[in-house]
């Protein structure tokens, strides 16, 4: 929904990210982890970043989405484990005091640089 | 899809111990492949990309905190009924607590109209420049207060955008969330939008007062609530008849003990 806002800050972070020696080189590959219960749709996203990349050292650069999967930890029983259907609560002894450990994602992991 | 220039890879590898995870067998766009080496540098960034949000958003606590001042984001669909609840709550609590709104209605002053008549301060948010029409970001918030005078203010409400999506992705400094429900709506909301409901602290179950005309399997609604969330607080509410509005309020006024001590 808001993934035109989420591409402009891609691209500050990113753009601020490239290290004093290799400003002005092109940003080729950007890695992103994106939980699944993150809003964002990679679609539109891919598309809004394209639109908002023109004309920058971004542009043409491509966009690679790791999806992470919603994994918790039991507070009671410290059992770790994947949420794949929403119930949110522990897999070995049902307790619903459980802290999540991934799944809230919308980090950029890397960018790759071309080097001349 | 290779024309909006990215790809979507799911080669998430999960170990058994479900703590450390690794990508393996990388493919690039033309799917062979990839080799680090040639001719690019990897340069590792891990930053979230909400950051912004969340550093404002720690500074609206800051300085709420500093204010003494409670703040509750309301959150729902659109049309479940916030801004009714709102002026119900309202009438109830003033002027033993002093209140002010922000309402973030894009479109229209409606909101603002209705709530303005119970007498309380409030602040109209007219647009997101974070991108869109569809939450409000802390920085949106930030601004929205200077107009308002803490010194005579002990509950702030916000009411977002109606959506279930991204205002529960947006912190925006305030110290409880509640998410309102309309048993006009799908009984498995909670199950669409499992994020909406993890991050709330209660929900209100409105529009009870329709119930009588509906198929509404409000325990299989409540069911759904509790798988997303153990425990969450479930106020079965009417904001038209005002049923059930009691265990609500005073779960909001404990709230607001709770921070302010008084
Ligand atoms: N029957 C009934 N109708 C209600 C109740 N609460 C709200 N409504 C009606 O539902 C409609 C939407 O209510 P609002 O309070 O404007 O909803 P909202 O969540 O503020 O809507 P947006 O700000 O547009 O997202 C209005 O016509 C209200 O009169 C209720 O408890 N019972
Ligand atoms: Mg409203
Ligand atoms: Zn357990
Ligand atoms: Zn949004």
């Amino acid at each position: 929904m808001h993934e035109m806002g989420v591409a402009m800050q891609i691209i500050e972070i990113a753009t601020a990210s490239i290290p004093e020696d290799m400003k002005g080189a092109r940003v080729e590959r950007i890695n992103l982890k994106v939980g699944k219960l993150s809003a964002i749709v990679p679609d539109s996203l891919g598309f809004c970043f394209e639109i908002a990349a023109k004309e920058t050292q971004l542009e043409g650069a491509e966009l690679v989405i790791e999806e992470i999967p919603v994994t918790a930890r039991c507070k009671d029983c410290d059992n770790e484990w994947t949420i794949d259907s929403p119930v949110f609560s522990c897999s070995r002894c049902q307790s619903g005091s459980i802290e999540l450990l991934s799944g809230r994602e919308l980090d950029i992991d890397s960018i790759e640089v071309k080097e001349d | 899809m290779l024309t909006t220039g990215y790809q979507t890879i799911k080669n998430y590898h999960h170990h058994e111990n479900h703590k450390s995870h690794h990508t393996h067998d990388r493919k690039t766009a033309a799917g062979g492949p990839e080799i680090e080496s040639r001719g690019t540098r990897k340069i590792k960034v891990v930053r979230r990309v909400l950051d912004a949000n969340d550093i404002m958003a720690r500074k609206n606590r800051d300085f709420f905190k500093d204010q003494n001042v409670f703040v509750l984001n309301m959150m729902s669909s659109p049309g479940s009924g916030k801004t009714t609840t709102l002026e119900k709550t309202l009438a109830h609590i003033m002027p033993d607590i002093k209140s002010a709104v922000v309402v973030g209605d894009i479109c229209t002053t409606n909101d603002a109209d209705r709530l303005s008549k119970t007498g309380v301060p409030v602040v109209q948010i007219n647009t997101d420049e974070f991108g869109g029409d569809c939450h409000l970001a802390a920085h949106v918030i930030e601004k929205s207060l200077q107009g308002l005078d803490f010194e005579n203010i002990d509950l702030l409400i916000v009411e977002n955008i109606g959506n279930l999506v991204c205002p529960a992705e947006f912190d925006i400094g305030e110290d409880a969330r509640v998410v309102v429900l309309s048993v006009t709506e799908g009984e498995d909301k909670p199950a669409k939008y499992p994020l909406m409901f993890r991050v709330c602290d209660a929900v209100l179950l409105n529009k009870t007062d329709l119930l009588p005309y509906l198929d509404y399997d409000r325990e299989a609604a409540i069911k759904y609530i509790q798988q997303v969330h153990p425990g969450m607080p479930v106020f079965e509410i009417s904001a038209r008849t005002e049923d059930g509005f009691e265990e609500w309020l005073d779960w909001l006024k404990e709230s607001i003990t709770a921070k302010l001590g008084r």
